[in-house]
């Protein structure tokens, strides 16, 4: 909502994304918003730092649980800093995120898929040195 | 919109029959207008779609550098380059920044100077320090015989990294530009609109920096 808009917004009105609804408690609503958003991002950066260097957990699980833990906090930063939820307000939003995830997941699987087959079915290099000799 | 609020705020829809001439015409194309999207939303939806085209052009990046990650042409890994205390500053840097860019957007909203210009300037200070320390980081990197011509993963690294600390660097100046707006118009709409996008890239930079942190630095140091 523009401050210049008067009292009319009905539920199903559109919000641009990083927009907060609510009455007069809008700011102090925005803040908690805010601060909760950094308080889970610290604790998840925290955790990532920690278990990349850990020994305590079984070392092949550890890219594993960097990615779910670097995914979790891109979700907090969408919902508690950009304000991207899954309301009724925000459909247009979420459809443009989730076709940008769709092309984002088919560009980094995409290319890691076809280049480990490539290097897969590569000639070792030492044989390509023989080769051109 | 702060144009025909008064008019056509609250009379409503069946108020049109009743008014004939210039003046009915004039508030079938305000309720119209009204019927679309405030400008604020289309803009905000017109710049998130933005986002999202750079966050796919950083995927392409995030890609590249996973599939060279491992051609290190004889030359030094990540283990041996990488120091994990800079990146948690880095880290913890750009993400205060993020959240007093959330604050100062608030004081934009709310037209509270004291808001807006103190968390813009704390914003900058640590999107600086950020910055900073990348270059450091960097030119200690070059210093080393590790700069970006000494192997397909360093190439693909200096591009990765070096990527988001562009869009860092554009990212303040714009900061400053938004700073001088705000001073020289004030809290207008279209102003508002402008600050608007700026939080929102800021943002952004701050997930792809979440990313980068998990998929170079720490899985680097990992592996």
């Amino acid at each position: 909502m523009s401050p210049a808009e008067p009292e009319f917004a009905p539920d199903y009105a559109d919000t641009a994304p990083s927009d907060q609804h609510g009455g007069g408690h809008e700011t102090a609503e925005s803040v908690w918003s805010y601060l909760i958003g950094l308080g889970l991002a610290t604790l998840l950066t925290i955790v990532s730092f920690f278990i990349a260097r850990t020994t305590l957990v079984w070392q092949p699980s550890i890219p594993v649980a960097l990615g779910v833990l670097a995914i979790a906090q891109m979700g907090v930063h969408l919902v508690f800093f950009l304000n991207i939820t899954t309301g009724p307000d925000n459909v247009n939003n979420v459809m443009a995120l989730a076709f940008g995830v769709l092309i984002v997941l088919l560009i980094i699987v995409g290319s890691l898929w076809i280049m480990s087959h490539m290097n897969h079915n590569m000639i070792p290099m030492d044989q390509i040195m023989q080769m051109q000799r | 919109m702060s144009a025909f609020q008064g008019t056509a705020g609250r009379d409503g829809p069946d108020r049109f029959g009743h008014e004939r001439g210039a003046q009915g015409r004039r508030h079938a194309t305000e309720h119209a207008a009204r019927e679309l999207a405030d400008k604020y939303i289309i803009v905000g939806y017109g710049f998130w779609i933005f986002l999202l085209s750079d966050i796919v052009m950083f995927s392409a990046f995030f890609a590249s550098y996973a599939v060279l990650v491992g051609n290190t042409a004889g030359g030094p890994s990540g283990r041996d380059l990488f120091h994990l205390p800079n990146v948690a500053l880095e880290t913890a840097c750009l993400l205060l920044s993020s959240f007093t860019c959330g604050l100062a957007s608030i004081g934009a909203r709310t037209s509270s100077g004291l808001w807006f210009y103190g968390a813009m300037t704390a914003t900058f200070l640590l999107g600086a320090a950020f910055l900073g320390i990348e270059i450091h980081e960097f030119a200690d990197m070059t210093a080393h015989g590790a700069g970006p011509a000494r192997s397909a993963f360093l190439s693909a690294f200096f591009t990765l990294v070096g990527c988001h600390g562009l869009h860092v660097s554009a990212g303040l100046l714009w900061l400053l530009t938004m700073m001088a707006q705000v001073y020289a118009k004030g809290y207008r709409a279209d102003i508002l609109r402008r600050v608007l996008c700026f939080s929102l890239f800021w943002h952004t930079l701050d997930i792809i920096w979440v990313g980068l942190f998990t998929v170079v630095y720490l899985m680097g140091v990992w592996q």
